[in-house]
């Protein structure tokens, strides 16, 4: 089902009454995920997937439009040399270079994601958020990775995280929004879940654990929360909304992992990069390392794949 | 009552860490008189990426050291190794080899280390050169470390075999991961004892037990390594090593030696695992009086 545009108000929601997390419970549940045999046919097809899930991602404050073009390069060409593989799903960068990159990936498919409202901190007051929203928009970001404000989330302030997100989610027009949690810094797995509740009901149409720049970053315990919390969601309103781990993804078993969490606490229908993306900068090479590990039997090595 | 006596299980020795093998198997490998020596363990492929990959992130660190200061690292496995010598010696003897000739070999062991700690700072001066060319070039050539080097051990020592090829693979900043005895695997272990507690950085020597048959495969068709030591006369790992490693060109070392003999230690065995660089670096015109090259 696809979101209608806006926030949801039709259902009144108290976020201090958000579920609380067993976290022992989650831990449980998370460390079983891990021990799933993934092998042969159906690890490739699972490798394949999370390739075409992948955000690939800049952000740094020594990013140059020669840095996004090459990596929008990349995006579109992952390894030229093995033909049948699928492309990334997006590219992600900060406002100033969202023109460079649309450029750069025009005609590939390749969404352009960009960063905004301040990001990574978001302390800035709304009127710039907005304004940094506008503009990336403007220059043809397809979707936008907006940060909530954690200082005013950890201190009760609900309220105002709402509106901002939804405020945020106004400016953005036909984009989607990705709300950023940071969940590094909102401590615990309550937290993540009221701060996953906020987001979906003010309008979110992905919800992302974490700005990359925070450790820790997308523990499997909270991108579990966070499903759990989008599973209710669809529950209660029959809105579906997308799922983005990010930071810390390095690696294709954790990527595949993730994979089979989704499949298991939200099942097939999030199984798109339509709905679930990985953030991550180093994942690609890796995902396409173990695919070519399984298709010819050799191991790989990082000479021969594209510099990160 | 007698004792019943304890048979170790020695395990590998990856990244600095004493794992056991990934597959969880072991084999009990037994001596001329028919005694078992110990539990060792049955490496598989996965051990072998394990490796690979810890040799190769130990690469950048150990090859950017002062050449000086791996000498005085290789010159410490030397003192660790003296230190043990009545326990290799005692391993050497429960694995078939005469006291006489276990003592020799750990004592050559010990000089071969304290050798090649003496090559670490000099080899680039005997090796590399300055060389003439036509045109206003300074020409020079150096010899680098080749990267991660996989080893195949000696089959028929436990000790010695297996010293005389690692210490002159990473005098020049190579990594290594060795394949060792499958018969005498015990001194490899041991020695990965010393190597732990003498400074050496995890990763730099990486060392798997197991079956030959299994493990040589996966090293040597391996992308992430860039050359290969075979010691021994098996002509159809020979052939192996040639098929199985033409995917990136590996640089093959192939060694018959008999590893107590003096001539098996030397500068070349250096050299083979180095790549020769030779940069031309702009000069002024060549022609004036005062230029050398």
């Amino acid at each position: 089902m696809n979101k209608t545009n806006g926030t949801v108000t039709t259902v009144p929601y108290d976020f201090t009454q958000s579920p609380r997390i067993d976290k022992v419970g989650v831990e449980e549940r998370v460390s079983r995920f891990q021990k799933r045999s993934v092998k042969n046919e159906m690890k490739l097809q699972g490798l394949k997937m999370a390739l075409n899930m992948i955000d690939l991602t800049t952000l740094e404050g020594k990013d140059t439009p020669g840095k996004v073009k090459q990596m929008c390069f990349k995006a579109a060409h992952l390894h030229d040399v093995h033909p049948g593989l699928p492309s990334v799903a997006a590219v992600c960068v900060y406002p100033s270079m969202v023109e460079t990159a649309k450029k750069a990936v025009e005609g590939t498919g390749i969404k352009v994601a960009s960063v905004s409202t301040a990001f990574p901190s978001g302390q800035a007051p709304l009127k710039v958020k907005l304004m940094d929203t506008k503009f990336a928009v403007e220059s043809g970001a397809d979707e936008i990775d907006m940060v909530i404000s954690r200082g005013r989330f950890l201190s009760g302030d609900y309220n105002f995280v709402f509106d901002e997100i939804s405020a945020i989610k106004e400016a953005c027009g036909t984009s989607r929004l990705k709300v950023i949690l940071e969940t590094g810094e909102l401590i615990t797995l309550d937290n993540v879940r009221r701060a996953s509740d906020i987001a979906m009901h003010a309008g979110a149409d992905f919800i992302k654990t974490s700005t990359g720049k925070i450790q820790p970053a997308a523990t499997l315990q909270v991108t579990y929360t966070m499903l759990e919390a989008i599973r209710d969601f669809y529950e209660q309103t029959g809105i579906q909304v997308g799922m983005k781990p990010a930071g810390g993804i390095s690696n294709s078993k954790l990527a595949l992992h993730n994979l089979i969490m989704v499949k298991e606490v939200l099942g097939g229908l999030w199984l798109t990069n339509e709905w679930f993306r990985f953030g991550a900068s180093s994942l690609a090479n890796d995902v396409l390392m173990q695919i070519l590990k399984a298709e010819t039997g050799v191991y790989q090595s990082s000479d021969y794949f594209s510099i990160d | 009552m007698e004792r019943l006596k304890i048979l170790k299980t020695y395990k590998i020795y990856i990244g600095g860490k004493f794992p056991r093998t990934e597959s969880g198997r072991y084999y009990t490998p037994l001596n001329s008189e028919g005694e078992a020596f110990g539990n060792i363990c049955l490496s598989s492929r996965k051990d072998i990426r394990n490796a690979v990959v810890a040799a190769r992130k130990a690469f950048g660190g150990w090859s950017e050291r002062a050449a000086f200061n791996r000498g005085q690292i290789l010159y410490r496995i030397g003192e660790m190794l003296e230190g043990r010598k009545s326990q290799f010696i005692e391993e050497l003897v429960i694995q078939g080899v005469s006291t006489v000739d276990a003592k020799a070999e750990v004592e050559l062991a010990i000089d071969r280390l304290v050798y090649y700690a003496g090559w670490c700072d000099k080899y680039h001066q005997v090796l590399g050169s300055v060389n003439p060319v036509a045109s206003s070039h300074f020409n020079f050539s150096t010899h680098e470390a080749m990267g991660v080097v996989g080893i195949i051990a000696d089959e028929n020592t436990s000790l010695i075999g297996l010293v005389s090829i690692i210490a002159p693979t990473i005098a020049s900043g190579n990594t290594c991961v060795v394949i060792a005895s499958e018969s005498k695997p015990i001194g490899a272990i041991t020695f990965a004892e010393v190597l732990s507690t003498s400074d050496v950085p995890g990763g730099v020597v990486n060392i798997v037990t197991g079956s030959k048959e299994e493990l040589i495969q996966p090293l040597v068709s391996h992308m992430d390594v860039n050359g290969l030591i075979y010691s021994g006369k098996d002509r159809e790992i020979m052939k192996e090593l040639n098929s199985a490693s033409t995917s990136n060109l590996k640089r093959i070392r192939h060694y018959e030696h008999h590893w107590m003999e003096p001539k098996s230690q030397g500068l070349h065995f250096i050299s083979d695992c180095t790549e020769v660089k030779t940069t031309w670096h702009p000069i002024e015109n060549i022609g004036g009086a005062s230029s050398s090259y």
